[in-house]
């Protein structure tokens, strides 16, 4: 390592630089540049070039992978790898912030709190989730992790006249620190059975202890309970439902998509990585924490009056489902869960944004019954909700039904048929909460006439969403392809 | 084989053109979707020129892959079994649009758009010859059906809407978890390759493991027909739907699990079919009698005959499962028969209640007086659905009864109580309701049918008679395929293969 800082460091890095220099930038022209209020929605569009930058650097990292004919990139001595599984979560990342800066002028303009630090902070958390998805140290990864988290530390209490949102922001905030602590005590211990920080030494290190040693059952309990944290999932799922609750509904969706996607990926690397000598402790614990997810988020959904707190327990589930695609661990279940990730940010972001554009000057909007006889209000938002719960539920031709197929195919293949029932038939209870959201919104008669908000950035971001949704279930095909392409090996 | 993509992509484009209509127009839709549906019975008409009704194999078949990576194809094509279910739905489409004329006046719109919706969910069902595909298409027609319900039904429509839904899903989705398992074993989802490696003895089932699919599959086409004792949300689904929702359910989406069993239950399993035949069979009668017995006694007319459904399905799970030749035609043809008499039961019901506004038998009495073409209409529906010869369901019946017997004479004995039952309970009906001193109230309410709604039953009427009579119009062709599938079930013929094989996924080799 004569060079610190070498060419293929830089182009590894272009997309991270981009997503900061930009998310520094907003934050400098927002008082700079528009100092007015009403001025703050331009920079939206600054955001998008952003992101439209960071597409196109993460575009050139794909097409060299590609014409190279190689699996991956590395740079900075091993601590960050471009591979096909960062350059996918990255995408996702990107279709998230842009959906999320989309909506969030019109959102927080009626909840009167539309200040610029916003952007800043919607494009610096996508820096943090690059490094998710690429790293491949731990220091890397828990930096990456740290700045996101506490991008959505302040972006979940960004409502600062609202208690809800202020207690959302504390308590994420506090949970999430003691889950980082748990997470750097594992990571210390990994260091200390390994002397590296470098997850394919740390592997090497933990085959040649064997599974059964005390500190790697340790190492890996302590890892565990910070990314299972991080993907709200049962026993660490407390925080989950108070701060979607709470935050402003555009962050709640980027908390739920972005956020969850970026755990995701982190917790592949790990699991897939270093994690994965030690797969036959793990995944009976993994086996018990996805049903148990599957069951507290199902069961609890079916009481809630709060759409975004049902939604909340929904996303519960739903990383109870992914995670049994890592269980079942073959190429079909790594395929399950990336297809599974992508489905889930523009299914779930769709349905949020749905409860956002219902957000009034006086009416937060966010109960079932504020839903009541939508589709005589609104018939495109009610028609679009619906493709949503329906994807949400698992019901074909939505994409959900294919996320949820390759999951109960990897668990058939590797021959977990006790698990493949039991997500099967929580399919069906699913469907109970999610058409009572349908129920309220085609059945019930219209009860608040008030006209739902809209925006172009809106329409824009309900296009999107309502499109992949629908496309991915009929003509799945290249998607499928794409993540054939990224599965982590 | 255009004809066959035609019936499926009309329902999808009238689905999107209704939801083009402005929502102030409810003459346009209506207008545009009794358009659209005639024009879809038009096309399937045209299917049976092209088809060739001795052959009992697949016939117009269109076999294209949908997604290469988990091999999934589009592959659809009709037998003689499933050409007749696609007519039953294309024709009872335009009958559900004109009963629905005057009865639906709230969104207007929509009820047809989701009526369209629903036949392209059903006629798929039928059609489709890949598992994935027919999953698909079972579930399309599902949401469609819980909106009908829920939004167009009487007071407890919700509850039965639900109901309904859960139902079905429940049983569902453990069907999907056994094709998955298939798709496992087999490497592809396709009918006919599937088929042909179970008969090659390429792909091997231990009985265990027969026998738990067969169940996956039997329960969720058992709720779906209804089976006694998974029959109890269809009385609740029935009395809540709007006239052209019962019709429909009743005479289309009921058929759907009885199309399941024969196409899938008994040539995938049949070892298992024929070991779990004994008390799917007593299921079967003791749903004859009991429905029947339950009927009798019923105040509301529409559940009624919602359980005189639960009555006559018996009939064909029995000839189902009593593997011969004629109990399989007659219960193939018998859920044609149903489709049509039953359907024109609950329309003429629906009739009913649009003038009187009341389900409930005792409020009728005397109705022969003011509408005397009603019930000429309503006495030969009845004896058409209680098994009159030279009516259509007697030949049915009578197929099941003697294919019963050829298997077990009991059992039949049994099975001809329910035909008896079944005569108490329909004119038991029609003399409550159309004979004796009318009321002042049904006088002033009940007035003859209108030239709308003689549209409507007429056609149904003719069929009545014409199945009653000339069943050698069908029967040919349902015999035909239906010996396939005994064959198979003799370990005969490699099932429709000529087409050529398409290519199985391969990541299941990767995968293990």
């Amino acid at each position: 390592m004569s060079q610190y800082y070498t060419s293929v460091d830089h182009f590894v890095l272009v997309p991270a630089i981009l997503l900061a220099l930009f998310g520094c930038a907003v934050l400098l022209f927002d008082f700079l540049l528009f100092p007015e209020p009403r001025q703050r929605k331009y920079l939206v569009w600054f955001v998008a070039l952003g992101l439209v930058f960071t597409g196109g650097a993460l575009w050139r990292q794909q097409h060299f992978l590609s014409v190279q004919k190689i699996d991956s990139i590395t740079a900075f001595g091993g601590t960050l790898t471009i591979d096909g599984f960062a350059l996918f979560f990255n995408w996702i990342f990107l279709a998230a912030s842009l959906i999320v800066a989309l909506i969030s002028y019109k959102y927080l303009e009626t909840a009167g709190e539309h200040q610029g630090e916003i952007y800043g902070l919607i494009l610096l958390a996508n820096c943090g989730m690059f490094f998710l998805a690429a790293g491949t140290d731990l220091i890397t990864l828990f930096i990456g992790l740290e700045l996101m988290a506490l991008c959505f530390y302040v972006m979940v209490g960004f409502l600062r006249g609202d208690r809800r949102s202020n207690e959302a922001a504390v308590k994420y905030l506090l949970l999430g620190a003691f889950s980082s602590g748990f997470l750097v005590y594992g990571f210390s211990v990994l260091y200390g059975l390994s002397g590296s920080t470098k997850l394919a030494a740390i592997r090497m290190a933990l085959e040649s202890r064997g599974a059964s040693d005390p500190l790697v059952i340790l190492a890996l309990v302590t890892v565990s309970v910070g990314l299972l944290f991080k993907i709200s999932a049962v026993p660490f799922h407390m925080w989950a439902p108070d701060a979607y609750e709470g935050a402003p509904t555009t962050v709640t969706a980027y908390l739920a998509a972005g956020s969850k996607a970026a755990s995701f990926a982190f917790l592949m690397r790990m699991f897939m990585g270093p994690l994965a000598p030690s797969r036959e402790l793990w995944e009976p614990l993994l086996a018990v924490v996805a049903v148990a997810s599957m069951t507290v988020g199902n069961f609890a959904a079916i009481t809630q009056s709060n759409v975004k707190r049902l939604l909340a327990y929904s996303s519960i589930s739903h990383a109870g489902y992914i995670l049994l695609g890592l269980i079942a661990g073959n190429d079909t279940g790594v395929q399950g869960v990336l297809v599974y990730v992508l489905v889930y940010v523009f299914m779930t972001m769709g349905a949020f944004l749905v409860v956002a554009a219902l957000r009034r000057k006086e009416m937060l909007g966010e109960d079932l019954e504020d839903m009541a006889g939508l589709v005589h209000k609104s018939p495109g938002y009610a028609f679009l909700m619906l493709i949503f719960l329906l994807s949400l539920a698992g019901i074909p031709p939505t994409a959900g039904f294919i996320g949820k197929y390759f999951i109960f195919l990897s668990l058939i293949q590797t021959g977990h048929y006790v698990l493949a029932v039991i997500a099967t038939l929580y399919v069906a209870v699913a469907i109970y909460y999610y058409f009572r959201i349908v129920r309220s919104m085609f059945i019930s008669p219209l009860t608040d006439r008030a006209p739902a908000a809209t925006s172009l950035g809106l329409k824009l971001a309900l296009a999107v969403t309502g499109l992949m949704t629908l496309l991915i279930g009929i003509y799945p095909e290249p998607f499928l392809s794409l993540a054939q392409n990224s599965l982590l090996r | 084989m255009i004809l066959l993509n035609l019936c499926l992509a009309l329902p999808a484009a009238a689905f999107l053109l209704l939801l083009l209509v402005p929502r102030s127009r409810p003459g346009w839709s209506r207008w545009s979707a009794l358009a659209a549906s005639l024009v879809i019975f038009a096309v399937s008409l045209a299917l049976l020129a092209e088809f060739d009704g001795s052959n009992g194999g697949f016939q117009l078949e269109t076999n294209i892959p949908w997604i290469s990576a988990p091999s999934i194809r589009y592959h659809v094509g009709v037998d003689g079994m499933s050409l007749w279910l696609v007519l039953l739905t294309t024709f009872l489409t335009p009958v559900a649009v004109l009963i629905s004329w005057r009865h639906i006046a709230a969104r207007v719109k929509e009820f047809y758009a989701f009526l369209l919706l629903l036949e392209l969910g059903l006629i798929g069902v039928f059609v489709a010859l890949d598992l994935f595909l027919f999953y698909v298409f079972w579930e399309v027609s599902l949401v469609p059906m819980y909106f009908l319900i829920g939004i167009w039904g009487h007071e407890r429509r919700i509850y039965a809407a639900v109901k309904f839904f859960l139902y079905t899903m429940a049983g569902s989705v453990l069907m999907l978890a056994a094709m998955i398992y298939l798709y496992n074993l087999a490497g592809t989802f396709d009918y006919g390759l599937l088929m042909a490696d179970l008969v090659s003895g390429r792909m091997q089932l231990g009985a265990r493991q027969e026998s738990l699919l067969f169940l996956a599959f039997f329960v969720a086409f058992a709720i779906k027909v209804p089976l006694v004792p998974f029959h109890t949300w269809l009385p609740d689904a029935h009395v809540e739907a709007p006239t052209a929702g019962s019709v429909i359910l009743a005479s289309v989406m009921l058929k759907m699990g009885c199309y399941g069993l024969i196409r899938f239950c008994l040539p995938l399993f049949p070892t298992a079919s024929r070991g779990n035949a004994p008390w799917i069979v007593l299921l079967a009668i003791v749903g004859i009698i009991y429905g029947a017995l339950v009927a009798m006694v019923q105040p509301n007319m529409k559940k009624l005959v919602a359980y005189s459904s639960v009555s006559h399905l018996g009939f064909v799970v029995l000839g189902v499962f009593s593997f011969t030749q004629l109990g399989l035609d007659g219960a193939v043809y018998q859920m044609l028969n149903h489709g049509i008499s039953t359907g024109a039961l609950f329309m003429l019901v629906g009739y009913m209640y649009e003038r009187r506004h009341s389900l409930e038998i005792s409020a009728y009495g005397g109705v022969a007086t003011p509408a005397p073409m009603l019930a000429s209409v309503f006495m030969i529906t009845s004896l058409a659905s209680l098994g009159l010869p030279s009516l259509n369901n007697f030949v049915g019946e009578f197929l099941v009864l003697q294919g019963a017997a050829q298997a077990n004479f009991t059992w039949a004995v049994f099975a001809a109580i329910g035909v008896i039952l079944s005569a108490c309970y329909l004119l038991w009906l029609y003399q409550r309701t159309f004979l004796g001193e009318a009321s002042d109230e049904v006088k002033s309410h009940m007035f003859d049918l209108v030239p709308r709604e003689w549209a409507a039953t007429l056609p149904m009427i003719v069929l009545m008679v014409w199945m009653g009579v000339a069943a050698q119009t069908f029967l040919p062709s349902i015999g035909a395929a239906n010996a396939r599938i005994l064959d198979r079930m003799q370990q005969g013929v490699v099932m429709d293969v000529k087409n050529t094989m398409p290519a199985r996924g391969t990541e299941v080799a990767r995968a293990r």
